[in-house]
């Protein structure tokens, strides 16, 4: 094992970059996959088969099928169609819909788990149905799938690395790149590897600070 | 596309089941290890298995295997085949998350089952593989069945290192017709088809298993002679 601090200190400046690049694909990405997934949840509550069956085949394809294969094809089939957006776009998107049909579940589990006796008073005071949703159901459904949703966004931060393939430069975009300039391999995959590690755990940690606020 | 080009998909296709294969097995072999290690009375046995867990939940798969092709071979100065590479990588990182499977499915089991067990003067082992992993394994098969297609999707990440799995042979035929969205409609159809597969297998397995649980153990023929006719009533 040689271990060389040097290539360490000459690998830092990148690291930064990509932590920004990791960190920014994945606030953009939780936004996404958190609007949309609820967009989802609320379209499989639609009454018509006409809705929930193109919703849930979608959403059951993108679920079960590789993230790495939906972003080259997104990558490479958008500017076939006419649509160019960067490499970044392009990721947070993938990145962003693919996490949307986890999230979707989450959601839906959190709008059943609402007691019925809820809906049942939103009927007895005559609220309509937009109200009933947006001041009844959805501020307690919300509430309850939040430690829920923030395991998503850690397994999203270790899903990130895959825009690589796109050629966006997040951490490990840095990392390739340093390697094929120095030649040093060990130094930036083990710090970015730590850097992984240590992220994930600060995540969980102030994820469960947040989950005993919501307790009370 | 050309016959030429499927046969390349196809073969992609088989190094991926090859890789889910191999990598399911070692994934199951390091999951029942370390969760079962975690409710070991060692404080050191246990602080092992949750550092592994930790450590490989923590980091991403996909920097595992980077760090697994390219820091293992100049630092013990062997070079794995790619295959068993990508096995190694994948298999420790979704074993770890099968170990929180294992330990969460093993603690659910009713405690009064080990407490009969020593009771009766079982062996820890005894114990674990008589009464706890009969009763927690079918319990385990709902979220091992998820841990499998997030395995399959996992597979993918090692066309990044250039071995040709399905993912790989869908960028070749990208290359070699300048086209991407039917070759990747493709792609992506038969990953579904896979996972599709797996999460049957896995919803039969699971009813077979627990159809099993609260049945004595299949007696060995004549292991134990029937008494015949005890005090006369038959």
């Amino acid at each position: 094992m040689n271990w060389d601090w040097s290539a360490v200190s000459d690998f830092m400046p990148h690291f930064w970059d990509g932590l920004l690049v990791t960190l920014r694909i994945l606030v953009l990405g939780s936004a996404i996959s958190f609007v949309l997934g609820l967009v989802w949840a609320l379209l499989m509550r639609v009454p018509s088969r006409w809705v929930t069956w193109p919703v849930g085949i979608v959403t059951e394809f993108v679920r079960n099928t590789p993230l790495l294969v939906q972003l080259f094809f997104l990558f490479y089939v958008l500017p076939e169609w006419g649509v160019t957006a960067s490499a970044l776009t392009t990721g947070v998107i993938g990145i962003g819909l693919h996490y949307s049909t986890y999230t979707m579940q989450v959601y839906r589990a959190g709008i059943e788990a609402v007691p019925a006796g809820q809906w049942e008073a939103a009927t007895a005071l005559n609220l309509p149905l937009r109200r009933t949703w947006t001041a009844v159901i959805l501020p307690q459904a919300v509430r309850r799938v939040v430690p829920a949703l923030g395991n998503y966004v850690i397994s999203m931060l270790k899903d990130t690395p895959m825009l690589m393939a796109i050629t966006v430069l997040e951490m490990l975009g840095e990392a390739r790149l340093f390697s094929q300039e120095t030649f040093r391999f060990t130094e930036p995959l083990t710090v970015i590897g730590v850097a992984f590690i240590v992220l994930s755990y600060l995540a969980s940690l102030a994820l469960r600070a947040l989950e005993r606020r919501l307790a009370h | 596309m050309t016959s030429g080009l499927w046969e390349l998909v196809l073969k992609g296709a088989w190094v991926t089941v090859q890789l889910l294969v191999l990598s399911a097995l070692l994934a199951t072999a390091a999951a029942f290890v370390a969760g079962v290690a975690r409710t070991h009375k060692l404080w050191i046995v246990r602080f092992l298995a949750g550092l592994y867990t930790e450590v490989f939940r923590g980091t991403s798969a996909l920097v595992m295997i980077f760090w697994v092709f390219f820091v293992l071979p100049p630092a013990f100065g062997w070079q794995l085949v790619p295959l068993w590479a990508g096995t190694l990588a994948l298999g420790l990182t979704y074993g770890a998350y099968g170990a929180e499977i294992v330990r969460g499915a093993l603690v659910a089991v009713d405690p009064a089952q080990q407490e009969g067990g020593i009771a009766l003067s079982f062996t820890p082992w005894q114990r674990m593989r008589l009464i706890l992993l009969p009763q927690a394994v079918p319990e385990m098969i709902p979220p091992f069945s998820n841990l499998l297609v997030e395995l399959l999707k996992g597979t993918a990440l090692v066309s990044i290192m250039g071995m040709g799995d399905l993912a790989f042979s869908g960028n070749l035929v990208r290359l070699a017709l300048q086209e991407s969205a039917e070759i990747y409609t493709y792609i992506l159809l038969i990953y579904f088809v896979i996972a599709f597969l797996l999460t049957r297998a896995m919803r039969g397995l699971e009813k077979k298993l627990k159809a099993q649980v609260g049945k004595a153990p299949r007696k060995r023929e004549s292991a134990l002679p029937e008494p015949a006719g005890i005090g006369g009533v038959r």
